[in-house]
């Protein structure tokens, strides 16, 4: 089965200064119940982005008509907490296709990969640069470009490498699926149990 | 140059390592529960494939099931489809479940070692971020979304890169009142919620080497609270101990084998480890949390850490966290009320944690403004609890005694905190509305947290033990 393809994204971005966001706030474990993949973008930022009414609360980026944009920018350990790839599930579903940060939770960065969301790990610097663009200029591009690795600020043309796992780029790329490869390999699976 | 105990298990479970490519590691046993696993499922469906080791696959319901009243339907019909759910998946995929009122149910991370499935030298996974208690035993253990979920059942493998490794030390004697969590969350607000990220730790020193079973399952449990792969700590003869004999546990001559084995499993001498860290058993105190995650921790006499004194960077988030937590700049948080208490979750709810507050609060009872919920982690726990008379004890102090799940941990199935009050929770995790929206978690030990229920406010557990009385 393939995977979303991803290649290069051209988009203005939401900022949410914030350190350490878990998966529990982006998306609470009482939105856990469903048994389907869909649907969890109307939960995202749950109780950040709504009142104990499920009011939108004005002060939340995401209630805010300023921003938009397929990428949200955040602060360091982004995903910290729970193993939920509903959090993956839920940023994808709002219509995010790239988080950018100065750091990822190991599972979370796992989890985006898995489903066709990138995670850009960028510098402290460059992150600083990105909220200080964001927010003189709502309206300023962030382009990722997956194939080269590097992620600029259109306006400022200030740009940075980032890294990503070789084989999971070529997955995010061609469409790959981590079952097919590991299913392309059975050989070595059944010979390995045979060895025990 | 010699191996850490780490690379000595994973190396022991490499089916192809390739340049370039993440290795393909096998997982001895795959622990699957109802929130994590259908969505997997149904990709088998979609690929039309089968569980590959149903056998080693090992299924119970947890995180969405009440923990009162539990021979009765569940009332919530969302968590009673997600509950039925994973009774027909296993059922149409052949894998064994431990659901509901089978002796054998409870939370993936308490059942796992008491059936004996976890041993030394094995590789488990979950889609659960608290799988890393498994480490506890000598393993490779760690949490993995639901794509991995459905890539371990397909292939009973995972493509996984290998991490970076850690050592912690903690050498010398624990202060009185003080005990595993206390380890633990002190390692922590040293780290940080992200130092251990890319990182397998393994926990070293003679203090850990003194720890029960349990005590080991705390520490390794909270490993990914500082966001490492996994904890793991050697097995030696309290581990093999612990094994021997137990429901899944290798017999006879399997048993002398594995063993045999299980001794050649530890870090050698000139093992190489990517970072050290070492700390001194008598600096740590009884832990509290006082943020809104665990890296937010402080000795229980401690004050609460000035915003001007945190990167500037971080300030903004900083000064958040403490008020939405209700604690200011410089606060003692002695004597702060607290409204719930909730001893349970994968850290701490077996039947040691549950033998050590019994013994504390014997004659005591809970202080009028607290509500005290006590959930053991299986079926066998309660049970156990039952046959020792502690659920008399708890009773007469006022903490019902309940059945077993996650509960009040993650604010999913009934039992939540309601906005705006303070729980002081044996847990994991105090993240913002982690045990209900608008809910104050402060994290602690069960001994801490039994305190705070008879005084009705946060307590130096140390103050109320007398001489000779329990050590942690």
């Amino acid at each position: 089965m393939s995977t979303k393809i991803f290649k290069h994204i051209q988009s203005t971005a939401v900022p949410l200064p914030i350190e350490n966001i878990d998966t529990d706030q982006i998306i609470p474990a009482r939105f856990l119940k469903a048994t389907t993949r869909e649907g969890f973008g109307n939960n995202l930022f749950r109780d950040w982005r709504f009142d104990e009414n499920d009011n939108p609360k004005k002060d939340f980026v995401l209630n805010n008509p300023t921003y938009s944009g397929k990428v949200l920018v955040a602060g360091k350990n982004f995903g910290c907490g729970s193993s939920r790839e509903h959090a993956a599930w839920a940023l994808s579903d709002y219509g995010f296709d790239a988080v950018v940060s100065s750091f990822f939770a190991d599972i979370f960065k796992g989890n985006a990969l898995n489903n066709g969301l990138l995670p850009v790990q960028v510098s402290d610097d460059f992150l600083a640069k990105i909220f200080d663009e964001l927010y003189s200029d709502k309206d300023a591009q962030i382009e990722i470009d997956l194939e080269q690795q590097v992620i600029r600020i259109s306006n400022t043309g200030d740009e940075e490498a980032f890294e990503i796992n070789p084989y999971k780029k070529a997955c995010l790329i061609n469409g790959y699926d981590d079952i097919d490869y590991i299913l392309s390999n059975k050989a070595l699976v059944e010979e390995f149990e045979a060895k025990q | 140059m010699g191996n850490t105990l780490f690379d000595k298990i994973w190396d022991a479970h490499v089916v192809s390592s390739k340049e370039g490519f993440p290795d393909i590691l096998y997982i001895d046993t795959h622990f699957i529960h109802e929130v994590t696993s259908p969505q997997a499922f149904d990709g088998l469906r979609k690929r039309g494939l089968p569980v590959l080791r149903p056998k080693q696959t090992v299924a119970t319901a947890d995180h969405n099931v009440p923990t009162w009243d539990q021979h009765l339907p569940i009332k919530e019909e969302l968590s009673r489809y997600q509950v039925d759910m994973l009774t027909k998946n296993c059922a149409e995929f052949g894998v064994e479940l431990y659901g509901l009122g089978h002796p054998y149910q409870g939370i993936v991370h308490v059942i796992g070692p008491e059936l004996g499935i976890t041993r030394p030298g094995g590789t488990y996974v979950c889609g659960d971020s608290h799988t890393s208690t498994h480490g506890a035993f000598g393993a490779i253990a760690f949490g993995i979304g639901t794509s991995q979920v459905e890539q371990v059942m397909a292939t009973q493998c995972l493509l996984q890169s290998r991490p970076k490794r850690m050592k912690i030390e903690v050498n010398g004697k624990l202060q009185k009142g003080v005990g595993a969590k206390d380890i633990i969350l002190y390692i922590i607000s040293k780290t940080t919620a992200a130092g251990g990220t890319g990182y397998a730790v393994e926990y070293a020193g003679d203090t850990i080497r003194s720890l029960s079973m349990e005590g080991r399952m705390t520490i390794c449990n909270m490993s990914i609270e500082m966001g490492a792969r996994c904890g793991l700590i050697a097995p030696d003869d309290t581990t093999i101990e612990y094994v021997k004999g137990r429901e899944f546990a290798p017999k006879g001559e399997e048993w002398d084998k594995a063993v045999a084995y299980w001794k050649t499993l530890y870090s050698d001498d000139d093992a190489q480890f990517d970072s050290v860290l070492s700390f001194n058993a008598e600096d740590i105190e009884p832990m509290i949390t006082y943020g809104t995650n665990p890296g937010m921790g402080i000795g229980v006499t401690q004050h609460v850490p000035v915003t001007a004194d945190v990167d500037p960077t971080e300030q903004k988030s900083y000064a958040n966290s403490l008020a939405y937590m209700g604690v200011h700049d410089d606060e003692s948080l002695i004597g702060k009320p607290i409204d719930y208490v909730f001893i349970g979750s994968c850290t701490n709810s077996r039947i040691e944690d549950l033998r050590e507050v019994a013994a504390f609060v014997k004659g005591k009872h809970k202080a009028d403004n607290v509500t005290v919920w006590v959930v053991p982690g299986s079926k066998q726990v309660q049970e156990q609890a039952i046959a020792e008379g502690l659920d008399k004890v708890f009773e007469s102090a006022g903490f019902p005694l309940r059945e077993p799940g996650c509960s009040a941990c993650l604010g999913m199935n009934e039992d939540k905190i309601p906005a705006g009050k303070y729980c002081v929770s044996t847990s994991n995790r105090n993240f913002e509305g982690r045990q209900g929206p608008n809910s104050r978690t402060i994290l602690a030990s069960p001994l801490t947290a039994a305190a705070a229920a008879v005084t009705g406010k946060i307590t130096d557990i140390r103050e109320l033990l007398s001489e000779g009385e329990l050590v942690g």
